[in-house]
């Protein structure tokens, strides 16, 4: 009788084995070194342009941070200043009554010429200055007449005093002493006059001319007629007045859906509609929300242009679909025993989600909507599609004022005219864009810190 | 607890928004102003200083968007989300007056600011030009006249053109057609330049038309239809690129851009103001009367505008490179705005 023959031959002995292993270990060795050095790179590549973008940024733009100012005796002079007595509302007077006393004050306020306050204080540090007025008035930028004034209506008992006062200088004077304008080029092609030159330097060398911290740039809106005092108040105040619609809208609204999608809504074709378009919604370009809000908000609604809460609707449909993904994936990441441990105890549905779920979900919650604030307030595109990137002087009082935001800020300075003091103007503006990015973000962390459970 | 508390914050915002939608629903009190790019920089100024000197009136709102598309905006029709005036570097023309008044902008004032030039310039380390209407039109043609007939553009260096001319590539970055100055550039250089060569002359003249408005499509030019830092950008970028841009900017870079002469007149202040430099073009506003006494400050802004105070001689318009009007033409202006005549 013959021996069955093993079905599987033993032909792998364990000395094969060891073989084959030893033989490819060389290989799969390399192929680890190969995949670990490509995946280096890749970090060290993204790192290096980071640096780069980050350097060029900051060596540009912290400059603008300081910028050069002249130090004056202005001389509130009374007979250049001749004006009325501030007026005073009267007990038995209206409110609207005195409003128009005022504004007719003010008005006759704006007509006094403060220049002459400026050039009259240049005189007495500038000896010849006498023979070179029209020079001499673009030493000082001509938004400070404006400070002046207001130092005025704020309190006219300042008339006949002297107060010594840090004034922006001209922008061109800014660029002239920062080194961004070749100082070797013939006068043609220089922005200040030679006998200006002289006295900047004179003015530099005594000390009159300093460069100090640039208050102008946080506490001023843009500025087209006196380029050294253009701000990003304006911009900052319309960009915070558009997050607080997006936090007022986008998040409760993305918060309710996603828990309904989540948890209460029945499993059909209508709801498995509603998520696929939801994801859909996420990946649409943002411009065309722009158009969406033109057409809608200002051409139906008739809200009016410019205004941050057009803006602030417009980006809220925009970081919807945002908030409703982060808060749906925290929903599932929450163990179903939780849930059934609440209903197992006789809770109701909505007691389970709101009193048990729903505060381990909030760390979650919180960061999705935090990131989607922060990418809304970087947003530029749809906003200049709702006349947002139109030249705003004025600090916007309320979100239907009209404003522009920070980051269409940094577009309308990258356009201005005079590229010698905007190319680092416009640098600063992204390194304030850049901190308040940044600090959403780290807000967004420590909050995910701070409530984040283990189980 | 937390949520019941954050629902009631949530209501509460709701309801202060909503309140202040219903008080909105008066006129705008802001004055909203849109269109030429060239035009933004001086109503810009004005805007901010009538905004700052008059106590009573905000500061107006100033969008670009170029002439076209400001007029489109201001043709809309009427009501607070419309514009109140529409700046242009063109005059407005008859379609567009047409849809305005089918839009029921019925009743519209024009007012001339001042001029603006236009200049082709290189970059300060590039080559001087000395150009010509009819060189400008043979470097930026589809097809240029020949020997044989029309031919496609054979230059490829501005000197293939013509000997004096400097030894460099040929490339023209020319504002794109959403701009007032891209109609100049076309009446004033390119159609005179090409409609002066025999071979030209013997077309017909809607031939003549289709020949001369046809630009080379191998990349040497290049429509910008950002502003004119867009154009500058390019000219950082390549080193032969001529552009084309208003004055003003060109004074304001004046240490990094190069103006070349028109016909062996380069625009100066005294070229332009004597009427010596070719490339002159008046500016424009556009005021809808209907919101008059609607928009408060209007009109006074208007008038504030025109005033010889604040583009005339010596004013700060003409230190941002406004060439101003003359006086009598002033005065024409002026009373136009006071006896809101309409177009």
């Amino acid at each position: 009788m013959k021996v069955a023959e093993p079905l599987i031959k033993p032909v792998i002995t364990a000395g094969t084995v060891q073989q084959k292993v030893n033989a490819s270990l060389a290989r799969r060795h390399r192929k680890e070194r190969v995949f670990k050095s490509f995946g280096l790179a890749a970090v060290l590549a993204s790192l290096a342009l980071v640096l780069i973008l980050f350097i060029n940024i900051f060596s540009k733009g912290l400059p603008a941070f300081w910028q050069s100012a002249i130090t004056l005796d202005i001389y509130f002079d009374p007979q250049v200043v001749n004006i009325s007595e501030k007026p005073v509302q009267a007990a038995n007077e209206s409110d609207n009554a005195f409003r128009q006393r005022d504004i007719e004050w003010q008005t006759e306020v704006g007509f006094i010429n403060f220049n002459r306050l400026i050039t009259d204080s240049l005189e007495k540090v500038l000896p010849d200055a006498r023979q070179h007025r029209r020079d001499l008035q673009r030493i000082v930028t001509s938004g400070e007449r404006f400070a002046l004034r207001d130092m005025v209506v704020q309190d006219p008992g300042i008339i006949g005093q002297t107060r010594t006062l840090h004034l922006l200088t001209d922008a061109n004077i800014d660029v002239w002493l920062k080194g961004n304008i070749d100082r070797s080029l013939p006068d043609a092609m220089q922005q200040l006059s030679p006998k200006m030159r002289e006295w900047v330097q004179q003015l530099s060398e005594q000390g009159l001319i300093q460069n100090r911290f640039s208050f102008a740039l946080f506490m001023n809106a843009d500025s087209r007629s006196s380029l050294a005092s253009a701000g990003l108040a304006g911009a900052f105040m319309g960009s915070l007045y558009m997050m607080l619609v997006v936090i007022v809208l986008a998040v409760p609204m993305g918060v309710a859906a996603a828990i309904y999608l989540e948890e209460f809504a029945p499993k059909n074709r209508f709801t498995d509609f509603v998520e696929v378009n939801i994801n859909n919604l996420a990946a649409v370009p943002s411009i065309v929300f722009g158009l969406l809000g033109a057409s809608v908000f200002i051409g139906w609604f008739n809200l009016p242009m410019s205004a941050p809460i057009v803006g602030g609707l417009v980006l809220s449909l925009m970081t919807l679909p945002t908030v409703i993904i982060a808060t749906r994936s925290t929903l599932k990441a929450i163990p179903p025993s939780i849930r059934q441990a609440a209903l197992g105890l006789g809770a109701s549905k909505m007691q389970a989600i709101f009193h048990h779920v729903l505060p381990l979900a909030i760390p979650g919650i919180l960061t999705g909507a935090i990131l989607g604030v922060a990418q809304a307030l970087g947003e530029a595109a749809p906003l200049l599609l709702i006349g947002m990137k139109s030249f705003v002087a004025s600090v916007p009082g309320s979100p239907f004022d009209q404003s522009t935001a920070l980051p269409v800020q940094i577009f309308l300075w990258q356009g201005n005219e005079l590229r010698n003091f905007f190319e680092a103007r416009t640098s600063a503006a992204i390194i304030v864009l850049l901190a308040l990015m940044i600090s959403l973000n780290a807000l967004a962390i420590w909050l995910r810190k701070k409530y984040e459970k283990r189980w | 607890m937390l949520c019941s508390r954050l629902l009631l914050a949530i209501m509460l915002v709701t309801a202060i928004i909503s309140a202040q939608v219903k008080a909105q629903t008066r006129f705008r009190d802001t004055i909203q102003i849109a269109g030429s790019s060239t035009m933004l920089p001086f109503v810009s100024i004005a805007a901010e200083e009538f905004g700052y000197s008059f106590a009573q009136f905000r500061v107006p709102v100033v969008g670009s968007g170029g002439s076209a598309g400001g007029l489109r905006q201001f043709c809309q029709g009427v009501g607070s989300h419309t514009i109140d005036i529409a700046n242009t570097s063109r005059p407005m023309r008859p379609a567009e007056l047409a849809a305005c008044k089918a839009n029921g902008v019925e009743q519209i004032l024009e007012v001339t600011l001042g001029y603006d030039a236009i200049v082709f310039a290189s970059r300060i380390d590039a080559a001087a030009f000395n150009l010509t209407p009819g060189q400008i039109f043979l470097a930026q043609a589809a097809q240029v006249p020949s020997a044989k007939g029309m031919v496609a553009n054979p230059y490829k260096r501005w000197s293939d053109i013509d000997s004096s001319l400097p030894e460099q590539q040929i490339v023209l970055a020319i504002p794109g057609t959403n701009h007032g100055t891209r109609e100049i550039y076309e009446e004033d250089i390119v159609l005179p330049g090409c409609q002066a060569m025999p071979a030209v002359q013997q077309l017909e003249p809607e031939a003549q038309l289709n020949f001369c408005s046809a630009i080379r499509k191998d990349g040497r030019v290049i429509e910008i239809a950002g502003d004119y830092t867009e154009t500058l950008a390019r000219l950082d970028a390549q080193h032969d690129a001529v552009g084309v841009f208003g004055v003003s900017f060109y004074q304001a870079n004046r240490d990094r851009i190069k103006v070349a002469a028109i016909s062996g007149v380069l625009p100066a202040t005294e070229t332009i103001l004597a009427g010596e430099y070719p490339l002159t073009r008046p500016l424009y506003f556009y005021v809808k009367l209907a919101h008059v006494g609607l928009t408060p400050g209007l009109l006074e802004f208007s008038r504030y505008l025109a005033s010889d105070a604040v583009s005339g001689e010596n004013s700060p318009l003409q230190d941002a490179g406004l060439i101003v009007l003359t006086p009598e033409l002033r005065q024409e202006m002026l009373q136009r705005i006071i006896r809101q005549q309409s177009l």
